[in-house]
């Protein structure tokens, strides 16, 4: 059977060109950075250079990145590595956030959720009332995981550094998909990953702007500038540069491809099935994200009909989550349970063709339909 | 999610779907847990269940059972439909994983309703 994959935010598979750039660093550059002799150096090349890559990809200088195992380690990191007194975050934050922060405040930090609109959206005015006397750091997303939603965070950049605050924002799913500067949106700390830009899984990156001090999670041999001790990943570092790198070159094509496919799955979707709403801010949104709600039908058997056919997505459903809780974020955004049920995300990569979404559209209302025939909800 | 393959069969082509428009009993249960529903109307004909049709509002596990359950319970006297538990109908679709054992509740108890609104008339 053919298989459709539209769950990219998911994670993606790597790169063909990703791949071949990382091969000689399994078998023939395999040295340690640290090392003095030759084969150190020829790694310590490769590691400079990655970071370079990175660094240019977001507006920052080499020496503002530390590689990291992923987005989770750069979430923790920052947040544990300068959080003390108050922190900000909003109400719909990845669980790396929402986690810290609780593990923060068992430690005795005090943490302020901002809520959200009915697209998901952060008010910066919000985030300003919020400031108290020992806010130390506010933590926004730059967009979300579940409906895309694409925050202020220049604002949110503005407003910290006029208060003296730091700004952290998780760019793990915005990365590659909306432009990043790091300078002109006032932003002190950024997480990224490398497995949702076609990159290796296992690594990824925190930017702490010079001059900001944080305390690191790892300690050892003093790799990373101090700030995160491990002999560097480096086949994984140069993947993950690589794939920087494309995703800066196919910028623009890669935008337009994704904008016209995700256009028309919602808009085929809307035309061919009632009862079905759009989640989050149908502009201030990543290009690939779908997020919608079928009215009536529950997440995780739309989900699994369309498994059958090949198709795969995710859904917010509270049958589908291990501790049968609603997606968070949907709850936050106002959607009431039952109707966070119907909910599916579909999130379309580089790889996808138009032919692949026509085949959507072809199958989707047939299982809708039949979902619903049996659906005691449907037409009281 | 681990799913049997009877379970993704009764799932993928659940049995005895729909509504009895003159139904003798009909029981609607929801599930608090996760917020699903499963609706089961029967047809009574000498003290054993004659037709029975559901609908399920809920994940796999849920469609799963509901269709298992109406399959199971058709031709059943009424005592023993009562006895019915959720375990027998888990059982009878070779198991359900952990976490979707409380889903196994909502068509034993809505073919139990139906039942008993029988009974009270
Ligand atoms: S009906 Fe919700 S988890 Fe099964």
């Amino acid at each position: 059977m053919k298989r459709i994959y539209l769950d990219h935010a998911a994670t993606t598979a790597v790169d063909r060109e990703v791949v071949q750039a990382m091969l000689p660093y399994f078998t023939e550059t395999y040295g340690n950075a640290s090392s003095l002799h030759s084969f150190g150096r020829d790694a310590k090349n490769a590691l400079d250079a990655g970071r370079q890559t990175v660094a240019d990809a977001l507006g920052a200088q080499a020496n503002e990145i530390i590689f990291t195992s992923g987005g989770t380690e750069s979430d923790n990191l920052a947040l544990t590595g300068v959080g003390k007194g108050h922190i900000i975050t909003s109400s719909i934050e990845h669980p790396a956030i929402l986690n810290t922060c609780k593990y923060l405040t068992g430690l005795g930090c005090e943490v302020t959720y901002v809520p959200v609109d009915s697209e998901g959206m952060v008010d910066p005015g919000d985030v300003e009332s919020a400031i108290i006397g020992d806010t130390t750091l506010i933590s926004v997303m730059h967009a979300n995981n579940e409906i895309g939603t694409i925050q202020p965070i220049s604002e949110i950049g503005a407003i910290a550094k006029d208060h003296g605050i730091l700004f952290h924002t998780d760019a793990v799913q915005s990365f590659g998909k909306t432009e990043i500067d790091v300078r002109n949106m006032n932003i002190d700390l950024l997480s990224v990953s490398s497995h949702k830009i076609y990159g290796p899984k296992g690594v990824g990156a925190l930017y702490i702007r010079k001059g900001v001090k944080i305390k690191p999670l790892m300690h050892g041999g003093g790799h990373e500038m101090g700030m995160r001790a491990s002999t560097e990943n480096i086949p994984g570092i140069v993947g993950f540069a690589k794939a920087a790198s494309l995703a800066v070159e196919r910028f623009e094509s890669d935008t337009r491809h994704l904008t016209g496919l995700k256009d028309m799955l919602i808009a085929g979707v809307m035309d061919s099935i009632d009862d079905v709403t759009l989640n989050g801010n149908p502009t201030e949104r990543l290009p690939n994200n779908a997020n919608l709600r079928f009215a009536f039908v529950e997440g995780e058997s739309l989900l699994m009909h369309l498994d059958m056919k090949g198709i795969a997505v995710s859904t917010g459903s509270a049958c589908s989550s291990a501790s049968l809780d609603p997606s968070h974020v949907l709850l936050a955004i106002g959607i009431a349970p039952e109707d966070i049920h119907g909910s599916i995300r579909f999130t379309l990569g580089r790889g996808n063709t138009e032919s692949e979404i026509k085949y959507v559209l072809e199958v989707l209302p047939e299982i809708v339909g039949k979902l619903r025939a049996m659906s005691p909800l449907a037409g009281r | 999610m681990d799913y049997s393959e009877k379970v993704m069969d009764h799932f993928a082509n659940p049995r005895n779907i729909g509504e009895i428009s003159d139904a003798d009993g009909v029981g609607t249960v929801g599930n608090p847990t996760c917020g699903d529903m499963t609706t089961v109307y029967i047809r009574v004909t000498d003290g054993r269940i004659a037709d029975i049709k559901f609908k399920t509002f809920g994940c796999a596990a849920a469609i799963a059972t509901a269709s298992m359950t109406t399959e199971l319970a058709l031709g059943m006297t009424l005592d023993d439909a009562l006895a019915m538990s959720r375990n027998d109908v888990a059982d009878a679709l070779d198991g359900l994983p952990a976490v979707k054992m409380h889903c196994s509740n909502l068509a034993a108890d809505a073919l139990h309703a139906a039942i008993e609104e029988y009974l009270a008339k």
